[in-house]
């Protein structure tokens, strides 16, 4: 028999919009525990202080200019230490479990603006998980160390304009001339692409007929003779993160900005998803709670028809199945951090995560936007930024679809794996 | 002076931004489950100890609290800003309803043990809002005081302090050793940084209990009732001063 204790303290502090929710609990299952310390909770206490000090007041700025100034951001934050929080201490990092990266993609989540808590994503969780794992002394020292510090800004090259879901058809290509890689392609949906010091580029490498041994992942440095920011890419949402299209023509980089193995790339990506979903997930769900909070609040004080928009039975029972949801989500984002610090493999956990995070986010924030009425379509509000931001939920970090693919190969019900 | 020793004290309170509720007995307010922070003046009296330090004018900090086991929480958080080492006055059962006077004993028996140069307290807790504490600790040490300091600076054992008062800034010096509070525009506390609340875990807390000192902490004041302030009415508009007088006459607000 599996003996299961399932503890949870939750306080929900009704009138204030800012803060998250504060949970401590403790889950037992098969020995393995996991809390949550002073230290967590004191991470995520200053964290939160920093982003409202130093980083709120600025985002409707932002959001109008279109653009974050990410070397700023970014130093502040690595000057706090919460760019390297998982990372190796040699090259800056704290190494400290992935709990405490995760309690700090929930404090990233109440930046008021979507695309700077994604840019950070980049930073923190995408473009350096398989640097920081597979990497060589040489691309850590120069690459990783000062990303941790925040004196460089990351982007990730992966999709292209011709390969997005499909990630095992990108058709960049680099081949070594002497003790050089040479470079030729482009990548799409760069987060930071205008901004950012050096790329961790997902590229073919050899002719191998199978597209997932014929690739590596190989930074570049942005100012290498031959990268180009084509365009910035105007979006529905996420409008303080600049999103590129990059042109790469023949472009040089030693041979040596190599990440781990040549041909291992396609793995080490798929490696580094993970991350990237956690992260999703991870952040949508304070960005929920924070809608249902905000709505609650509003629709306590706004009248129509002699009653409170809230007294209304069709709206407070909404907002109880779709807090209950995320409930039942926190506690899948919870199984997987136990897992992923016990050092299991957490694909399946972490692709529903994301599959179902991003879904629970698009209902609750319609929902929420309905029950605002008017006063939820304008820009002064936070509901209708959280609306459009959340929105890429399921499309970016592995659309939907790839998620559902994901979840029936590990059924066995995917057509290609059934015989 | 090669540096001063400065002792702070800190109190666990609930957290400003939460919304109290009182409690159904009306003997105080709801603190179970409830968020609890360091007070936001004691914030100011760390902060300003640990610039202090910086300038290289102290040398040693000092914090101490007196509280719950979860006191040690806010003890930890002024070591991740900077203080060295901690002192917890653990509170047994039955000890809670501890009181400025209370603590201002506790804390003289502290300045008698660990000896510090200056003593920073935050000028009030947000929960009982006495503002009495930094007095009495002064008056039982026979220690000069510098309430509501917005200015602090030192030189040569001499304090320069501007305190806020009713009628604006006063400023006033006060020779060491000396107590002061520290009021909220006396500088910007900082947040802690991720390293420094890691090496936070590191440095020492001593415990202690009340019976370990000393000290008698039977309260002298018993609260008898709290209540929510009365739910604000709707007001009156009238056209001019004359009709203003002719209905707060009518209300008995004026003779």
């Amino acid at each position: 028999t599996i003996n299961t204790n399932y503890f949870i303290q939750t306080n929900l502090s009704m009138f204030s919009c800012r803060k998250t929710l504060h949970i401590t609990r403790k889950i037992v299952n098969h020995c393995r525990t996991y809390t949550i310390t002073p230290e967590h909770e004191s991470l995520r206490d200053n964290l939160l202080k920093l982003i409202e000090r130093d980083i709120n007041p600025q985002c409707h700025k932002w959001e109008k200019e279109g653009r974050f100034p990410a070397h700023e951001v970014f130093k502040l934050l690595g000057d706090n230490g919460y760019l390297g929080i998982s990372k190796p201490i040699e090259y800056g990092g704290l190494g400290l479990d992935y709990s405490y990266e995760v309690i700090a993609a929930e404090a990233f989540a109440s930046i008021d603006s979507g695309g700077v808590s994604m840019a950070i994503g980049v930073q923190c969780d995408m473009a350096t998980p398989a640097l920081a794992k597979y990497g060589s002394h040489y691309v850590k020292e120069n690459f990783l160390k000062p990303t941790i510090a925040g004196d460089y800004v990351s982007c990730l090259g992966v999709s292209e304009v011709g390969s997005g879901s499909d990630v095992a058809s990108i058709k960049s290509k680099a081949r070594v001339e002497g003790n050089e890689w040479v470079i030729n392609g482009g990548k799409m949906w760069t987060t930071n692409g205008t901004q950012a010091d050096w790329m961790c580029m997902l590229v073919n490498t050899n002719d191998n007929k199978n597209p997932h041994k014929s690739k590596s992942l190989i930074c570049v440095p942005m100012d290498t003779p031959g990268v180009s920011v084509h365009r910035t890419i105007a979006k529905m949402g996420m409008h303080s993160s600049d999103t590129a299209e990059i042109t790469m023509e023949n472009v040089r980089v030693p041979v040596d900005n190599i990440i781990g193995e040549e041909g291992k790339g396609f793995q080490h990506q798929m490696d580094q998803f993970q991350n990237e979903r956690i992260y999703a997930a991870a952040g949508a769900i304070p960005a929920m709670d924070r809608c249902i909070q905000e709505t609650i609040e509003y629709c306590s004080q706004r009248k129509a028809f002699g009653q409170t928009i809230l007294d209304n039975q069709y709206v407070h029972y909404r907002l109880a199945e779709l807090q209950t949801e995320i409930e039942c989500l926190r506690a899948l984002l919870h199984q997987c951090v136990v897992q992923h610090v016990a050092g299991e493999d957490i694909t399946p956990q972490a692709t529903m995560l994301k599959l179902k995070s991003a879904r629970l986010v698009r209902e609750v924030t319609d929902s929420c936007l309905q029950f605002w009425g008017g006063m939820g379509f304008t820009d002064d509000v936070a509901i209708s930024r959280l609306y459009r931001d959340t929105r890429l939920m399921s499309i970016g970090g592995g659309a939907d679809e790839v998620m559902l693919q994901i979840i029936c190969k590990y059924m066995g019900t995917h057509p290609g794996s059934r015989k | 002076m090669s540096g001063l020793r400065v002792l702070v004290g800190c109190k666990r309170v609930i957290d400003y931004a939460v919304k109290i509720r009182v409690r159904p007995d009306h003997l105080g307010v709801v603190t179970d489950g409830v968020k609890h922070s360091m007070n936001p003046f004691d914030e100011n009296a760390v902060e300003e100890a640990v610039r202090m330090k910086q300038k290289k004018v102290a040398k040693e900090i000092i914090v101490a609290s007196c509280g719950p086991t979860q006191s040690q929480e806010t003890i930890r958080t002024a070591l991740a800003m900077g203080a060295d080492r901690g002192i917890h006055v653990e509170l047994a059962k039955g000890e809670e309803d501890l009181q400025p006077l209370a603590v201002a004993k506790v804390f003289a028996k502290l300045v008698e043990k660990e000896k510090p140069d200056l003593v920073i307290l935050g000028k009030q807790a947000i929960d009982d809002d006495s503002n009495q504490t930094t007095q009495l600790l002064a008056g039982l040490l026979d220690w000069p005081q510098g309430t509501m300091a917005s200015v602090l600076e030192h030189s040569d054992g001499v304090l320069k302090i501007t305190r806020e008062i009713d009628g604006g800034l006063e400023d006033i010096s006060v020779k060491l050793p000396a107590v002061v509070s520290a009021d909220l525009r006396l500088n910007e506390p900082r947040y802690a940084t991720l390293p420094n609340i890691m090496k936070a875990k590191k440095k020492k807390i001593e415990k202690m209990s009340v019976a370990d000192i000393g000290v008698d902490v039977t309260p002298r004041l018993k609260v008898q009732n709290v209540v929510d302030p009365p739910v604000r009415e709707a007001g009156d508009k009238v056209p001019d001063v004359s009709v203003l007088i002719e209905k707060m006459k009518e209300k008995g607000h004026l003779k």
